[in-house]
């Protein structure tokens, strides 16, 4: 009996590592099929305006997933969000405009969907999220020896600088023949239009790429919360002394959490540059444009993936919604915030996720909170 | 040689500015430890109640021969009052709720009033949304004219109004400090800062001495945004990404010079400023934002708790 117990073990696990295996394949295709059904939405249900809120939804949706990881998991506090946003945005519209420049001798839109030039541009946004991940990197290693609000400062700071010196960078090269005789000078620091913004990017930002990396924030965020890294975020967040004690490495916990915000960041920024209408301007890396998200993370609830989706879409449609609204909107957003930490300071969620609310979801999933 | 004292003046004249604005933030963070973001936005308020009052007198009495010299203490007196006012009724309202919160939930409220106060005198009800002008309260007559150099090279003037932004930032902060270190009120302050418990235990009405630090942290705050007013005269709106930048400039001050430090926030605002001002001149003036901020984090990674700032250790 006590031979035999142990054979019919190994096939079960066989079974369950490939059913595993299926099993995290099928969230992520959840997540393209999510991407495809809100795409097919663009044109029947959603006409060109509501596609335009709904975009604007979706990326404001993943910036404050994004932040959420480092301010609301790891509980640091970043005021330089937007800075990461906007560095992503300005990398990717580099290597979509230049690229193009430099490939097709044109900047204009290349191929209709899934053409050459749509990869060119999901390319540009993971490689807008990388460059973020390395400011990311930079910005978060001062928490090596800073902590709570001198962190903070070192985050503002970092927006700030960033914001002036792409004011300072060079007009944009309109054609290949000026970006083959451009000078040193003119390339240095890089021709992405200084103060008046990075015009004259091709808009392939439509509602299949931020469905597309969109879902794919939210199943890494909520897996990130999940996991060995993401619990230690949290105990950081709730006592780092008492972390560290048990054995979490703190600094490199920190760090990671600012190189996985940022990189996220960097993609969303990549999203928001090639938007239609308004371009990236150096003002979206400023501190004001960080406030609105630390504001829908403050309000969906620290650590609440799905807390600040709901606050980041109603914060971003009521604009939308209430006409005349955009004077009273930042006195609306401030009363919010004052409001919310004198009566709920924990968000309107707390920490947890929209299924706890559910009790069958509850049951299955057990803690995860 | 000309042009770096003219340089030098000018930093003075900033710094002294920027010292007075930063010591609001210090004794906040000594006392409550958190940020006031909200400081800088008191700083707008009492330009603009400056710019109001003046406007108004001035219409009342129609002076035929320049405003008289009274007005300028009339109006800097007027500032400091609502300003203390709001600054009492800002630490009442948001920040009293909060004392025994979370150091971040304070810090996110000060997000708010900042943003608050910042939007609502926006509003056209209040001071509106276009930039104004501040009418001159004082001639501007050169008190000082040194000149390096043969004739034709070019002079160093020192104006009544810098000379006046010296002579009252050094006032205030004088008084600042006989009553942080010379008084039975700065005694109680220091030690509330120390440990506001004990503090109680001893007989201390610590909510008392914390409305009084907001409330004098307001009023430096309201004159040095009358003496702003009258060192540039194009007042902008509220919100204005350059009154951010002033209340952000005055904040690293304090930092630099080690928060919670009176005598460091001095040092802060004339680093700040030498640095800004120095770095402008003789670099380029387009990177003076980045001059400052680079310097804070500079600063922050070799000394955390800033120049004059005491090293701590964490106790579990």
């Amino acid at each position: 009996m006590t031979a035999a117990a142990p054979s019919p073990v190994a096939p079960v696990q066989d079974e369950s590592l490939l059913r595993a295996a299926l099993k995290g394949l099928v969230v992520p295709l959840c997540g393209v099929a999510f991407a495809f059904g809100v795409w097919s939405l663009e044109g029947r249900v959603l006409d060109a305006y509501d596609t335009v809120t709904a975009m604007n939804i979706g990326v404001a949706m993943m910036l404050a997933v994004s932040l959420n990881i480092v301010n609301g998991m790891t509980g640091q506090f970043s005021i330089g969000h937007a800075g990461f946003m906007a560095l992503g945005g300005y990398t990717s519209g580099m290597v979509t405009y230049y690229g193009s420049l430099l490939l097709w001798g044109t900047a204009a839109r290349q191929g209709g969907p899934f053409g050459a030039g749509e990869w060119l541009f999901a390319a540009s946004c993971v490689a807008g999220g990388l460059v973020s991940a390395c400011a990311g990197y930079v910005v978060g290693l001062p928490s090596l020896r800073l902590r709570g609000d001198y962190l903070a400062i070192v985050t503002l700071g970092f927006g700030e600088i960033l914001r002036v010196l792409l004011q300072q960078t060079n007009r944009v090269i309109g054609s290949r023949e000026g970006l083959a005789e451009a000078k040193w000078r003119e390339l240095i620091p890089p021709p992405v239009g200084g103060a008046v913004g990075f015009n004259g990017l091709p808009k392939y930002t439509n509602l299949f790429w931020v469905g597309l990396f969109l879902s794919l924030t939210v199943i890494f965020a909520v897996r990130l919360k999940r996991s060995a890294i993401g619990r230690s975020m949290i105990a950081i967040r709730e006592d780092e002394i008492a972390s560290y004690s048990v054995g979490v490495n703190v600094t490199r916990v920190k760090v990671r959490s600012f190189v996985i915000a940022a990189f996220l960041a960097g993609v969303a920024g990549g999203l928001y540059a090639h938007r239609i209408g308004v371009n990236i301007e150096p003002r979206d890396a400023g501190f004001q444009r960080s406030f609105e998200y630390i504001i829908m993370t403050v309000l969906g609830g620290k650590g609440s993936v799905t807390g600040s989706m709901i606050a980041a879409s109603i914060l971003t449609y009521l604009p939308e919604w209430l006409r005349d609204f955009d004077r009273y909107r930042m006195i609306i957003y401030a009363s919010l915030l004052i409001a919310m930490m004198l009566l709920r300071p924990q968000g309107l969620l707390g920490s947890r996720e929209i299924w706890d609310f559910l009790p069958w979801f509850r049951k299955r999933r057990g803690t995860a909170r | 040689m000309a042009d770096f004292v003219q340089t030098l003046e000018t930093a003075l004249a900033v710094g002294s500015l920027y010292a007075l604005i930063a010591l609001g933030y210090t004794m906040v963070y000594g006392i409550l430890k958190f940020i006031n973001f909200a400081h800088g936005d008191v700083v707008v308020l009492g330009a603009w109640i400056s710019y109001t009052v003046a406007q108004w007198c001035l219409k009342r009495l129609a002076p035929a021969d320049g405003p008289p010299l009274w007005l300028g203490p009339v109006v800097l007196a007027c500032a400091m009052t609502v300003c203390g006012v709001l600054g009492f009724l800002i630490e009442r309202l948001a920040y009293k709720p909060l004392r025994r919160a979370p150091r971040l939930n304070v810090l996110i409220t000060a997000i708010g009033v900042s943003l608050l106060l910042q939007n609502v005198g926006q509003l056209d009800a209040v001071f509106g949304s276009s930039p104004v002008s501040m009418p001159a309260l004082l001639p501007n007559p050169a008190l000082v004219r040194m000149s390096f150099g043969g004739p034709g090279s070019s002079e160093v003037v020192i104006g009544l109004v810098d000379a006046t932004i010296f002579v009252t930032a050094g006032l205030l902060m004088l008084a600042l400090e006989t009553i942080v270190y010379r008084t039975r009120l700065g005694a109680a302050m220091r030690a509330v800062s120390f440990n506001a418990e004990t503090a109680a235990l001893m007989g201390i009405n610590a909510n008392r001495i914390i409305s009084f630090t907001f409330v004098t942290g307001s009023v430096l705050a309201a004159a040095a945004g009358f003496l702003y007013a009258m060192k540039y005269p194009g007042l902008n709106q509220p919100a204005h990404t350059i009154w951010v930048l002033l209340g952000l400039k005055a904040f690293v001050s304090a930092v630099i010079g080690g928060i919670g430090n009176v005598r460091g926030a001095l040092l802060g605002g004339f680093v700040i400023a030498f640095v800004e001002q120095f770095g402008a001149f003789y670099i380029s003036s387009n990177y003076r934002d980045v001059y400052v901020f680079a310097l804070l984090i500079i600063i922050l990674l070799i000394r955390p708790t800033g120049i004059l700032g005491t090293p701590y250790r964490e106790k579990v």
